[in-house]
């Protein structure tokens, strides 16, 4: 009862049979699939099972209260369901979390596939020929000393901008040339887009895969993975050394299922590395209570000041959103900024207005953009506006973070909307001055009235620069 | 309650009929509520909207395959919204998510039900239905509680909306007839997109006497 009770409330995953057959399957190697998931025929999966390569494990607990789904942790009652099943004949209760990867049921089993792969080494596998700062420097031996430990955590709080990418170089040249396995996950997918070509260019002989929803490769067979964190869901004990980048960014940091699977996709010891630039209460509380090792980097990698954020009250704001327009003083400054070399990048708190704004910019004759989440094209037009193919993009809070123009100024409209948190400001406010030949940007947030995030965000941004002014 | 669809909290209107009684399940939120749209009444053969009398569709079908299927009666608009909802409860298999429907498609059935009619499933292969878990007409017609007849049979295991619009039409009829029957017979399906379906089952069973098909479908 005590023991049941146990494993119910923690996240140890002694479920987990302690597996370590060496074998050949890459893409079995630490994942927690479903039967038809699995990337082998029939034959080949029996002899996997029997060479105890691949052990059945099953998918829901059923304790006297209730259910608890192993692929997701889901232990809310009323995200489970029954279901007349037709492949054992009975009701059959699954999980309804997470049934976007697939149905897991009370009478099918998940199947747990040996994490023992011998995994190439290299002895130099990084082929980056840049320098890293001083204070990059000092940020990159930690994680080098993390990672040869094989096992703690460490937070990298770093402003955006800092070159966060590149201080992990000297951690992973050391996981590569010992055989480690890696993750770098990100709860977003324009994150892993961007991040692939920079890691191919720097590990050119390592190999790396994308993992995200619709990514053209699902095998996740690779030795450096980079996925969003989603797809963590399928991997158990997998990874040596797990990098979690913007670990306060939507979807994650709300989600438990995300931190569930996060936590057992690595192993029992493995290096944990945590990247933000804004971290919420959770992470400061750990930092305070000296529970959470972290590293603090209040400078950009090109030592120019963060651009301070200007606060401009347009009071008729809602009356011109509400007929598809933008205030006069607003497009007068749009037109102004135009006629700089910067592009512009204007966030809208929601998909329609900002279409509507598109639309609206485009009668004024110029050249405008919008994406959002949902948006089929919106790789392809983020990527035109990375080559500068046109002036302006308006855009939801999908562009807040994690992505880089190398030469933008940024516009916040009705920046005191609720989906603008102070976290969210921050990172919007991050985008601009990030190259070291345009260091400045001007960043406005237009408002109806200062609200605490606002002020926040800003009062924030100037404190890292008197931090960063200090080193 | 909270809502099928979207897992937020329902909150259920208290008016003065219901003051004083235990509250209603309320299985869906009214923002989701409001994205299915009903459809209003169109083509009188297949209920397609927008339509003054017999579409172009049904015309092309009357003229080759002429009084096939008696007519065909829908629920809901298959719109964008609709779509993911049949994405997640068919193929990735949430199977309770169709009692979010129940309020309307029930209702909606009950005033034109016929008791003269049977109703018969459209078959799902074997190897289709074990994957699945389901079969989705017959998961249909247990939410209408009604009793399903097995009158066909699938021979092979095509998924259709994997085709084209043309490719559609032209199939072969995948289904097998196992009982024929003297009775009118009303087919219960989720989607009538082009009605190659349904069509491909009635001419099975007309063939073997039955007098006269009708379809149900939740969208069209």
């Amino acid at each position: 009862m005590l023991q049941t009770l146990r494993t119910y409330f923690s996240d140890d995953f002694d479920w987990l049979p302690d597996l370590v057959t060496p074998h050949y399957y890459p893409q079995l190697a630490g994942k927690l699939l479903l039967h038809y998931e699995i990337p082998l025929d029939e034959p080949h999966l029996i002899s996997a099972l029997s060479q105890n390569v691949l052990i059945k494990v099953s998918g829901l607990e059923h304790h006297f209260w209730g259910f608890r789904c192993r692929r997701c942790g889901n232990k809310e009652q009323h995200l489970f369901a029954e279901i007349p099943h037709a492949a054992c004949g009975k009701d059959c209760v699954y999980c309804r979390c997470c049934i976007q990867m697939g149905r897991v049921t009370e009478c099918e089993p998940l199947y747990f596939g040996s994490p023992n792969v011998a995994w190439p080494r290299f002895e130099n596998p990084c082929a980056w020929k840049g320098e890293l700062t001083f204070s990059q420097q000092t940020a990159a031996d930690e994680i080098r000393n993390v990672i040869q430990l094989g096992k703690g955590e460490k937070l990298i709080w770093a402003v955006c901008g800092a070159g966060k990418t590149e201080m992990l170089f000297p951690g992973l040249t050391e996981a590569f040339s010992s055989g480690k396995r890696v993750c770098l996950a990100t709860p977003r997918t324009d994150v892993v887009r961007e991040l692939l070509p920079r890691l191919k260019a720097a590990f050119p002989n390592v190999e790396i895969e994308a993992l995200y929803g619709d990514s053209p490769n699902k095998q996740g067979a690779a030795q450096f993975l980079i996925a969003t964190t989603h797809q963590l869901l399928r991997f158990a004990h997998a990874f040596d050394v797990m990098i979690i980048d913007e670990i306060d960014a939507f979807p994650f940091h709300q989600d438990p299922a995300l931190h569930y699977a996060s936590k057992r996709a690595a192993k029992i010891d493995s290096s944990l590395i945590y990247l933000t630039a804004t971290p919420r209460k959770a992470q400061h509380k750990r930092i305070r209570n000296k529970t959470l090792p972290v590293v603090f980097i209040p400078k950009r990698f090109h030592g120019h000041p963060l651009p301070v954020p200007k606060l401009k009250l347009t009071p008729s704001l809602f009356h011109h959103l509400k007929r598809g327009k933008i205030p006069p003083s607003l497009l007068e400054k749009i037109k102004q900024q135009q006629q700089s070399n910067r592009q512009l990048l204007i966030f809208m708190p929601s998909v329609k207005q900002a279409d509507q704004i598109a639309e609206y910019l485009r009668k004024w004759k110029m050249i405008v953009e919008s994406v959002h989440a949902e948006d089929p094209k919106r790789a392809d037009k983020v990527m035109a506006f990375r080559k500068k193919h046109y002036p302006i993009l308006v855009t939801t809070t999908i562009l807040e973070r994690g992505v880089t123009f190398p030469s933008v100024d940024v516009y916040v409209v009705d920046a005191g909307h609720s989906v603008f948190d102070e976290a969210a400001l921050v990172q919007i406010a991050g985008r601009a001055g990030r190259s070291p030949d345009d260091p400045y940007g001007e960043v406005i947030f237009f408002h109806t009235g200062k609200t605490n995030p606002l002020l926040d965000a800003r009062e924030s941004i100037m404190k890292m620069n008197r931090l960063g002014e200090k080193l | 309650m909270r809502c099928l669809i979207c897992h937020e909290e329902t909150i259920p209107k208290i008016t003065w009929t219901n003051f004083w009684s235990l509250p209603e399940k309320e299985v869906l939120c009214i923002v989701c509520r409001s994205m299915f749209q009903p459809l209003k009444p169109g083509c009188p053969l297949c209920f397609r909207e927008g339509e003054k009398g017999v579409c172009e569709d049904c015309q092309w079908w009357e003229q080759t395959h002429p009084g096939l299927l008696a007519k065909n009666t829908s629920v809901f608009q298959y719109n964008e919204f609709a779509k993911d909802f049949v994405a997640r409860w068919k193929y990735r298999g949430d199977y309770i998510l169709l009692e979010a429907l129940q309020w309307h498609v029930v209702e909606h059935f009950s005033r034109m039900r016929n008791s003269d009619y049977i109703i018969a499933p459209i078959p799902l292969s074997e190897e289709r239905s074990y994957e699945r878990g389901f079969n989705q007409s017959e998961a249909i017609i247990d939410l209408l509680n009604q009793r399903p007849h097995s009158l066909l049979e699938r021979r092979n295991s095509e998924k259709q909306s994997k085709k084209g619009r043309y490719a559609r039409i032209t199939s072969n009829n995948p289904f097998k007839l196992i009982q024929s029957v003297r009775q009118p017979v009303m087919l219960v399906d989720d989607i009538y997109t082009t009605g190659t379906t349904v069509r491909h089952a009635a001419s099975l069973l007309k063939q073997a006497g039955c007098p006269a098909v009708t379809s149900f479908t939740i969208f069209r």
